[in-house]
């Protein structure tokens, strides 16, 4: 193999497992032994930089980190089950504790002098706010228009309270309006002409997925003042349109969305309320730990059942019937849903809620303005730039790409803010700007580093929850409690400090095999080289996770070179303080992606502006 | 040295060996030596050997003197038995033991210091008694918990990391070891495990007195040019005479080579040393060559690595004297104490 080149910013970036998963690459260690040390200020404002909702997010992310947490894997065949450290919530721990004023206070302020520019925003989601966020400061002139009369979109609307308390979206939404944005709530953009037709310089549509899709099954019109579109149901929940439904519920579809229907029928007066699934129970696309709150709060998931019918008598709705079936692969390997020939399973129910998919919708958009859409009805989108084929015109969230979550939507709009930036400085936005990247010593002493190494053998902590009987009665009684700091402490011990890197140099080792010797996690090995396949073979420990790279050194004076896996390494700095020599080294990687600002421009630019 | 314990979390793929345990169990506690100590790297040595063999660590005994290889011990085999001794007593204690329970495994670890200056008296005789012992002397030519004075062992026109030159003859621990009856004589290099491994292997499975030189250098004190015992000074100059393969009892023997000597030493509990000569002219059956061989590579600055004599029949002191087979220590006092009327047999006897 090749000497790895850790000049590379994505060489060390993959090694940070939960910033390189997470879109919009918080840094997330750091934010995590912040929080460790109390400092919730400056976590809160590492995040908000970010990820702009941390409070939100600490709550609703979907955590792509988590999956992706080193700790998961070095927990494997150790004690207990394997767990990733518990990302998102210690997230909220920051949020809950920040003072409101001192972040506020060391927030951008609104732009002393406008520069001239004006920036559209469709819909007050996150991804356009997070537009609104990077580029107001600057000095655009930002509207965003919203139909509803309070910013959030989604996150206002839809997700329900008992997980997301109104006071943290309108305390995030606030410090983004904050920033000299022109809210325009209460206003729906009907035709994408007419705004083109006020000539801003540039529009962001983040208008998301609004269309909840439908189940055209017999008896659908006949019972259908007690069918309802989930995600209807639930923006109608939240404008207190709808406060009670009947006894016995059904809901329909396995994503979270379907998760947050049955959790809010259980506190609306649904008593036997169930989730029904075409498919299977680990098939299904809502998070697992969404799943097993719902089941925590007494609603049983079904799987295998095909809907089929609804049934009613009289004009009213008195249940469903569903066809059974088994999951097979076919010829080509291909899954399918086979009937199991078994009778067809009817259930008794007095509603029904579908949350089977959500669409996109642009009705708004003529046709013929030169923003191109595919066959699904989806804008063709860049996937770098987030640009349309109108040039002028940005798209981003679920109005992007179709349904996706929270921090993908303010990766979008941090893309796209970025785009406009460039744009209208005259530049070409397809040159994306290299992120910020710095490798630092944390070395302090003899055995002495500037973060704690010593690794935590604690499990994982659940968040407290409130009792069941209390927030079963209300659907604005937040569930969960958030960690307090205690826990919150402990749980940040269990971070691994992946961005703490072990650097390796050539030159100052003398092969005395020290660090191969305490490395707890067999991670490093002297050998011959060879190429990539073979080595990862015959290492100290096979290095059979293939997505985890190699650490190659050059050819030390044995002729031998160092290898170092990097799956499982626990950083702990043992190798650099077992080393005689100073040939490892342990030192904090920090990224940040650049934002829109003077940072994203070509340097010549810069050093004119300069 | 580090100040922190070794995470117990271990790779997940480290697997349990026939009775059960993972090499991580066979560790000790952190260790106190000087970071890139050779030391550290014989402990891990005897660690993986103790895990590869599936020893169960209560029928181990670690004894040991003064000195910093002598701390090394409590580095490994935390489950095991363990006895520090005056400095340089460590042999005879271990001939103590050994008479009095002669199940156990006998683990002895010196030094330089230890067995060639202060306790060189206690060395030889145990050597030429043949207690069954794996004796393992840990040698970096210096003495380096007082700061860097030649040792016994350090070569004559060698230098301190000062660089005041070494004017005293050198003790080949190797020779001596060779020349009283030892029946299983090696020489190893901290920083070469893939050697150092089989060789303590071997000498666990050895019955009676089995002896390792480990070249183990000193990074505070003697890896200086100049130095014969450096790490790049014995990489330069390592002549391994032969490459080990230690083979299991229950493994099965397949013979896939096609060239260059391979010799088989059967070793008394079946399992089998596989030795693939490096060297032609070197042959680890004959005591007398295998010294000559020695002392003509020492002579031109040399350090001859790997087995260097073996005798798999060999005896120990236990069948010198003729002693029961089971344990002393598990004796009941009827056994021990025979009485008057036995005694006076005896004396009569001798009359």
């Amino acid at each position: 193999m090749k000497a790895t080149d850790i000049r590379v910013p994505d060489y060390f970036h993959k090694v940070v497992d939960c910033q390189w998963a997470c879109p919009a690459h918080t840094p997330v260690p750091e934010y995590i032994r912040l929080i460790a040390a109390g400092r919730h200020d400056d976590a809160y404002l590492v995040n908000w930089k970010s990820n702009v909702f941390p409070g939100i997010l600490g709550r609703t992310c979907d955590r792509p980190c988590e999956p992706a947490c080193r700790r998961g894997r070095v927990e494997e065949n150790n004690e207990g089950k394997p767990e990733p450290v518990a990302i998102c919530r210690l997230k909220r721990v920051a949020a809950d504790n920040k003072d409101h004023d001192a972040v506020r206070a060391r927030m951008p302020k609104p732009a002393a002098k406008k520069n001239g520019r004006r920036i559209a925003c469709v819909g007050a989601g996150p991804s356009a706010l997070t537009v609104a966020r990077d580029l107001a400061p600057l000095g655009y002139h930002v509207t965003v228009f919203e139909a509803e009369h309070k910013g959030g979109g989604f996150m206002r609307t839809q997700v329900p309270r008992f997980r997301l308390p109104e006071e943290v979206i309108d305390e995030e939404v606030g410090f983004v309006l904050d920033l000299g944005v022109e809210f325009r709530g209460g206003t729906r953009i009907d035709s994408m002409r007419e705004l083109l037709a006020q000539s801003y310089d540039a529009i962001f549509v983040g208008s998301g997925a609004p269309r909840g899709r439908d189940l055209d099954l017999p008896g659908r019109k006949e019972a259908a003042a007690n069918i309802h579109i989930g995600l209807d149901w639930l923006a109608s929940v939240y404008f207190e349109h709808i406060k009670s439904i009947g006894k016995r519920v059904i809901v329909l579809g396995g994503g979270n969305t379907a998760m947050d229907c049955c959790r809010s029928s259980r506190r609306l007066g649904g008593e036997d309320v169930k989730v029904i699934v075409r498919s299977g129970f680990e098939e299904m696309k809502a998070s697992p730990w969404e799943k097993e709150d719902a089941m925590h709060e007494g609603i049983p998931i079904l799987n295998y059942l095909v809907p089929k019918s609804f049934e009613h008598r009289d004009g009213k709705l008195i249940g469903m019937t569903f066809e059974k079936v088994r999951a097979e692969r076919d010829a080509k390997g291909r899954r399918q849903l086979v009937p199991t020939g078994e009778p067809d399973a009817f259930f008794e129910c007095d509603e029904v809620l579908i949350a089977v998919g959500q669409e996109n919708a642009f009705p708004w958009i003529e046709r013929d303005l030169g923003i191109a859409f595919d066959e699904w009805g989806l804008p063709n989108v860049d996937k770098a730039t987030m640009q349309s084929t109108l040039p002028n015109v940005f798209f981003g969230g679920d109005a992007a790409f179709g349904p996706k979550n929270i921090i993908w939507a303010v990766a979008h709009g941090h893309e796209a803010a970025v785009s406009i930036d460039k744009m209208l400085g005259g530049e070409n936005i397809h040159e994306r700007p290299e992120p910020g990247v710095s490798l630092i010593s944390q070395k302090m002493g003899i055995h002495e580093w500037s973060y704690d190494n010593d690794i935590s053998n604690d499990q994982r902590y659940a968040v407290p929850w409130r009792d069941k009987e209390a927030t079963l009665k209300s659907i604005k009684v937040e569930v969960e409690l958030g960690f307090d700091a205690s826990m919150a402490f402990h749980e940040a011990q269990r971070c691994l400090n992946c961005d703490v890197q072990t650097v390796f140099t050539k030159d100052a080792c003398i092969e005395c095999d020290a660090c191969v010797d305490i490395c707890p996690m067999d991670c490093i090995s002297f050998t011959q080289n060879d190429d990539e396949a073979e080595l990862r073979t015959h290492l100290t420990a096979p290095a059979l996770n293939l997505v985890q790279s190699l650490y190659v050194s050059d050819a030390l004076k044995t002729g031998r070179v160092m290898v170092k896996d990097e799956d499982v390494c626990l950083h702990c700095g043992l190798c650099a303080e077992r080393c005689p020599t100073g040939a490892w080294d342990m030192r904090k990687f920090l990224l940040e992606t650049t934002q829109a600002g003077p940072g994203c421009h070509k340097r010549t630019a810069q050093r004119t502006a300069a | 040295m580090t100040y922190i314990a070794k995470p117990k979390l271990h790779h997940p793929t480290l697997a349990c060996n026939a009775i059960g345990f993972r090499r991580r169990d066979y560790e000790g506690k952190i260790s106190t030596l000087c970071a890139g100590c050779g030391h550290d790297s014989i402990s891990a040595a005897i660690i993986q050997a103790c895990w590869e063999l599936d020893i169960e660590p209560h029928r181990v005994a670690k004894l040991s003197g003064i000195g910093c290889s002598s701390k090394t011990p409590d580095y490994f085999l935390g489950q095991s038995h363990g006895f520090n001794t005056v400095h340089g007593r460590m042999p005879s204690v271990l001939t103590g033991a050994n008479l009095a329970n002669r199940d156990l495994l006998y683990l002895g670890v010196s030094g330089d210091g230890d067995s060639a200056s202060i306790g060189i008296g206690q060395f030889v005789h145990a050597i030429r008694r043949g207690v069954n012992m794996v004796y393992i002397v840990e040698n970096n030519g210096v003495y380096g918990l007082t700061k860097g004075q030649f040792s016994a062992t350090a070569d004559q026109g060698s230098k301190s990391k000062k660089g005041v030159v070494n004017s005293d003859s050198p003790l080949d621990l190797v020779g001596l070891a060779m020349q009283l009856g030892a029946t299983y004589v090696a020489r190893g290099f901290s920083g070469d495990k893939k050697q150092l491994v089989p060789l303590i292997k071997g000498a666990i499975t050895h019955k009676g007195a089995a002896f390792i030189d480990v070249i183990s250098p000193c990074v505070a004190f003697n890896n200086h040019a100049g130095s014969t015992k450096s790490y790049e000074y014995v990489r330069e100059h390592n002549e391994a005479v032969n490459r080990l393969d230690f083979i299991d009892v229950r493994a099965e023997i397949t013979v896939d080579y096609a060239e260059g000597e391979i010799v088989d030493v059967t070793q008394h509990d079946g399992s089998i040393v596989r030795l693939r000569k490096l060297s032609a002219d070197f042959n680890a059956h004959d005591r007398v060559k295998a010294m000559n061989y020695v002392h003509a590579a020492q002579a031109k600055g040399e350090v001859v690595t790997g087995l260097l004599y073996v005798d798999p029949d060999a005896h120990d002191l236990h069948e010198h004297f003729n002693t029961t087979e089971v344990p002393i220590n598990r004796l009941g006092a009827q056994e021990l104490n025979p009485g008057a009327e036995t005694l006076a047999k005896i004396n009569n006897s001798l009359r």
